[in-house]
């Protein structure tokens, strides 16, 4: 089982090594989080943390955005792009089980997904390491801003996969992985805001927000990363919303994330006719 | 024949696509190292059959065993070769990344890849990337993963396509070669033509049934097509020739005669009392395509 889930791995990480597109956006992203690294200096002193501190802040909100849409791109042409072009026929006449060739997939993106990650957070960390703002705590949260990240693009390579196996076509899959971003990452968030408003601090805003919160792993992530450092949150001023969690909740949901998206990616997967 | 020495057994095979029924009891067996060739128009459903076998799509009735089991099933897939209609593989591997690929999946060393490459003639071609590469160039690269490991069964979809006369010499060859390792081979193929006539076995699909399962020469004899003899005759004696033997006056000096199978002999001995009236005498057996179109033909009788 193992040399066959490797074997499609190998094969997929060189095509995503030799995707143009995944080069750029991963450029991308280093020179992001290299501009909020430096732009984020100016509030240091009033808040007595380094620069560092404020920057894994500002680049917890860019990870938001980014290692999503990132994961999505690289994960929605995963079934349907090979069953439109006739690759995924000729691979399933192999010994090998959809679950196999779906977890290999999965390795490979993963590996691309955590090496672009790392140069474009890693790249700030090491810019503001050299401009002197670094310290042993800052360096935790950024390492923990990383480690997160990844988890958060795993669960949405996941949902991606479940989208490419749910549609018939590349194109259908590319609209639907958009509208789950949209969905999870911008609506859910404004649809948060606007029942607390409604709610106007009352019992929704202190029992039910939060544990809305800790079940979109958008903002798991946010959670776990603003509750993990305390000069964070007081940068993100995210203090008050993880409070009231348990501190468990917002890492077990963003574990959880990327095992129940496969199962649901692998059943979607399963009902594919090549 | 036991379920042991078939490798491939199909019995009453339906597949139906909402109310259309595209199969229609099927039942077909093929043996270790025979060749068969599966025909049909655009449509009658030789993919459709081939991807049942496979595992790919559902059956709406009947059984099929490959090598005695389920299809789809490991085991299944693992003794079964395939190369699709449609050969695709993705554009930015190389070709021999790919059938590394394929044989990793297959459970061959990736050592296995480079004589391949050279067996259908790729090894120039293998460090380019596949979207580089012409039609011709892709179907040798299936044919090349349809030959990893060792297959009891190998299911070839149109094959011919897009091969030039010389990789098709080379395809004729490959499949002697699993034959003679004892594969057994299905070649569907929409037109009877040489590759066809140099298989075991014809088996011909119309309207979604098996109109004729039969060796070449079987079917020949079943549909005892006529056999056209053309004769020249010897200056003024074409009358007489016609007289005496019946048939058409084609031009001024030749007879054309047609006869079936069984009377071949008798008529030729009638030619040769002829004596030299009789300059030159040319033969045309039935040709494939006629052979073919008759038993399509049979079936909208
Ligand atoms: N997925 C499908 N849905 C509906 N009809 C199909 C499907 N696949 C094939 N068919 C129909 O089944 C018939 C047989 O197709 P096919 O097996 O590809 O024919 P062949 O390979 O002999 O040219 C055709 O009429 C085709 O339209
Ligand atoms: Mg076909």
């Amino acid at each position: 089982m193992i040399a066959r889930v490797l074997a499609i791995a190998g094969a997929e990480f060189r095509i995503q090594r030799r995707n143009r597109w995944l080069a750029s956006a991963t450029a991308l992203m280093t020179l992001f989080a290299l501009a909020l690294t430096f732009a984020g200096s100016a509030p240091t002193g009033s808040l007595g943390v380094d620069l560092l501190t404020v920057a894994v802040a500002s680049m917890t909100t860019l990870a938001v955005y980014l290692a999503p849409f990132l994961a999505l791109m690289i994960a929605f042409d995963a079934v349907a792009g090979e069953a439109e072009r006739g690759t995924l026929g000729l691979t399933l006449t192999y010994p090998l089980s959809r679950g196999e060739m779906l977890l290999g997939k999965f390795a490979a993106h993963l590996a691309v997904l955590a090496i672009a990650i790392c140069l474009g957070l890693g790249a700030a960390g090491l810019a503001a390491w050299l401009a002197g703002g670094a310290g042993a705590e800052s360096a935790r949260a950024l390492a923990r801003l990383i480690a997160t990240a990844i988890l958060l693009g795993a669960s949405f390579l996941a949902l991606g996969y479940a989208a490419s196996a749910l549609s018939g076509s590349g194109a259908g899959a590319a609209g639907l992985a958009v509208g789950l971003w949209l969905v999870l990452v911008v609506l859910y968030d404004l649809g948060l805001l606007g029942a607390l408003v409604v709610d106007g601090g009352g019992g929704f805003t202190r029992h039910v927000f939060p544990w809305l919160l800790a079940l979109n792993p958008a903002d798991a992530f946010r959670l776990w990363n603003v509750a993990g450092s305390q000069e964070v949150a007081l940068v993100s001023g995210m203090a008050g919303a993880g409070a009231a969690l348990p501190v468990w909740a917002a890492p077990l949901s963003l574990l959880l994330w990327p095992v129940l998206a496969f199962v649901l990616a692998r059943a979607a997967f399963a009902r594919v006719e090549p | 024949m036991t379920d042991r020495d078939t490798a491939l057994a199909i019995a009453g095979l339906d597949k139906s696509y909402g109310r259309a029924q595209v199969l229609n009891g099927i039942t077909l067996d093929v043996a270790p190292g025979e060749r068969v060739a599966l025909l049909g128009h655009n449509g009658a459903g030789k993919s459709t059959l081939i991807k049942l076998i496979l595992g790919l799509i559902r059956a709406s009735g009947g059984a099929i065993r490959v090598a005695g089991h389920a299809p789809g099933s490991p085991a299944a897939r693992a003794a079964t070769a395939y190369l699709p209609e449609q050969v695709a593989f993705h554009r930015s591997l190389t070709g021999r990344e790919q059938l590394t690929m394929f044989a990793r999946l297959a459970g061959e060393h990736p050592k296995a890849v480079a004589p391949l490459l050279e067996r259908v003639g790729l090894t120039e071609a293998a460090d380019r990337r596949i979207g580089t590469w012409s039609k011709g160039m892709r179907q040798r690269l299936g044919l090349a993963q349809a030959l990893l490991g060792r297959r009891r069964v190998a299911l070839l979809d149109e094959p011919t396509s897009g091969l030039d006369p010389i990789s098709r010499h080379d395809l004729y060859a490959v499949i002697d070669e699993m034959a003679a390792n004892g594969t057994a081979l299905l070649i569907a193929s929409h037109a009877l033509t040489e590759l066809e006539a140099r298989t075991d076995r014809i088996a011909i699909m119309a309207g979604g049934r098996l109109v004729a399962d039969d060796s070449l020469a079987n079917l020949a004899r079943a549909a005892d097509l006529p056999t056209r003899i053309r004769l020249t005759a010897r200056e003024g004696a074409a009358d007489a020739v016609q007289a005496e033997l019946g048939g058409t006056r084609v031009n001024g000096r030749a007879v054309e005669l047609h006869c079936t199978t069984g009377q071949k002999m008798a008529q030729l001995a009638r030619v040769s009392a002829l004596g030299d009236a009789v300059r030159d005498i040319e033969m045309c057996p039935p040709s494939l395509e006629d052979l073919y179109r008759y038993y399509c033909a049979e079936e909208r009788r």
